[in-house]
């Protein structure tokens, strides 16, 4: 039996927590005991991480999975929830496939890179906005989460006015501390509010993404519900979590924050670096074994399930020496945090495009850009599935 | 150097497209791989086996 449960809270905010920290550095995989009192695994190791990843021989379904953590997910499995179809991130192969075939055409490099121009403008006219009513400013409000909000609404086809409900919907969501009633109320708002806009879509479609979907006629309105659902909510809370933490870790690394400013043409790597150093999805994901599978000597047994650490795969000194340092000019490509294998993000040409975008245009804007209060008083998000910054005061 | 693709496990990811858009693009309608030229001239080999090593479904491999 283990008695290791796992860490959330990084202590130093650009870290991992040292509870991982120690571990990484002594095995690449550990026995860790789950909420439910299951003994599963944690994996920090980069090699072991692409290797579960990667094979076949794990599922992604929910319903297999043992939670890491107390809480709602424990509940929702006692209950027998039944996730929304289209929700096709926690699927496997076919389902998967034939979900994930329909949307691959829409995020094509080529098509992220048709968006720049449009994405350009949305993020001089945030800066417009930011400068005319400051300086202070929350950069997480005025910046951060405004333009993947604007670019995913504008590609799916969601008016943007509607925002603050599924902004609040997405905040609870990926809330640890939220409670079974909160967030199934959360999935219920948002779902109704998709429902509603795929009927309007029916009637009066638009040269959108969810329009496309609509009249491909591949897939019934519930499925479309869930489709859009994950597209939003995932459009929502992970670029903006980058945008906002990678702009604290400029800000505490000025050496680095200097080199991009005076070179724009880094803005690639730099955000490769930043999406590896800063590795925003701390809590899995996670995998369950369907049939025996070994990794680096280590059996896991069908049934088991392997919570993947990314933050700590990322800084794994075998893959990547000196991993504990940013460096904006270290080859950072291979990280995992946009994961690997048949779940690797769908939408990571798209953040990639809006980050390389929006980090030297702020800079640029706002030369003199620094914290308004001290590092220790911006409000880290440990408690929430997707690290970052609750909130950027920031002046200029 | 020649580069295989297997466009039935492709994802779309566009890691290969991103790494080595001299040789790799992706289709209109399903994001699938699409070799734009099969042999990998010696000053791209390097490139070429970054991007099959980025590859996250297997899809492309060059021997």
């Amino acid at each position: 039996m283990s008695d290791l449960t796992l860490p959330m809270v990084r202590q130093r905010p650009l870290d991992p927590p040292d509870k991982i920290d120690e571990l990484r550095h002594q095995a690449h995989m550990h026995r860790m005991t789950y909420a439910d009192g299951h003994v599963g695994w944690l994996v920090t190791g980069y090699a072991a991480a692409r290797a579960v990843l990667a094979d076949p021989r794990f599922s992604n379904r929910p319903e297999k999975m043992h939670p890491p953590l107390p809480g709602r997910m424990e509940l929702l499995r006692r209950q027998g929830f039944k996730p929304q179809p289209g929700l096709f991130l926690r699927t496997d192969p076919p389902e998967h496939t034939r979900y994930r075939r329909l949307l691959t055409g829409q995020f094509t490099v080529r098509r992220m890179k048709a968006l720049e121009p449009r994405i350009a403008e949305i993020t001089e006219e945030c800066l417009d906005a930011m400068e005319a009513a400051g300086p202070p400013a929350d950069l997480v409000q005025a910046f951060a989460l405004p333009i993947p909000s604007l670019v995913i609404c504008e590609l799916l086809g969601v008016p943007y006015e509607d925002r603050a409900r599924f902004q609040e919907d997405a905040r609870v969501l990926f809330n640890l501390e939220a409670g079974l009633e909160e967030a199934l109320a959360a999935i219920g708002s948002t779902m109704a509010y998709l429902r509603d806009l795929i009927g309007r879509k029916r009637k009066e479609p638009g040269d959108d993404l969810l329009s496309g979907l609509v009249e491909g006629g591949e897939l019934d309105d519930e499925e479309l519900t869930g489709v859009g659902f994950l597209l939003l909510i995932a459009g929502h809370e992970t670029t903006a979590n980058m945008l906002g933490l990678g702009t604290y870790a400029l800000l505490a690394n000025p050496g680095q924050l200097a080199l991009l400013r005076a070179d724009p043409s880094l803005a690639d790597n730099a955000v490769e670096e930043l999406l590896r150093y800063l590795t925003i999805i701390h809590l899995g994901p996670l995998r369950s074994a369907e049939e025996d599978v070994e990794i680096e000597g280590n059996l896991i047994r069908a049934g088991e399930t392997v919570t993947l650490s990314l933050p700590a795969a990322n800084r794994d000194p075998a893959r990547f020496p000196g991993g504990d340092t940013l460096d904006l000019t270290r080859p950072a490509t291979g990280h995992l945090t946009f994961g690997h294998g048949i779940h690797q993000c769908l939408g990571q040409q798209l953040a990639r495009a809006e980050m390389r975008l929006a980090y030297p245009a702020l800079l640029r804007r706002l030369p003199g850009l620094r914290l308004a209060v001290t590092p220790e008083e911006v409000p880290m998000r440990s408690d929430m599935s997707i690290y970052g910054v609750h909130r950027l005061p920031v002046t200029w | 150097m020649e580069i295989k693709a297997d466009t039935t496990v492709c994802i779309g990811a566009g890691m290969c497209a991103l790494t080595a858009p001299q040789l790799f693009d992706q289709s209109e309608d399903e994001g699938t791989v699409l070799v734009l030229q099969r042999e990998v001239p010696a000053e791209l080999e390097d490139t070429v086996r970054r991007a099959v090593n980025l590859c996250p479904s297997g899809a492309i491999s060059a021997s």
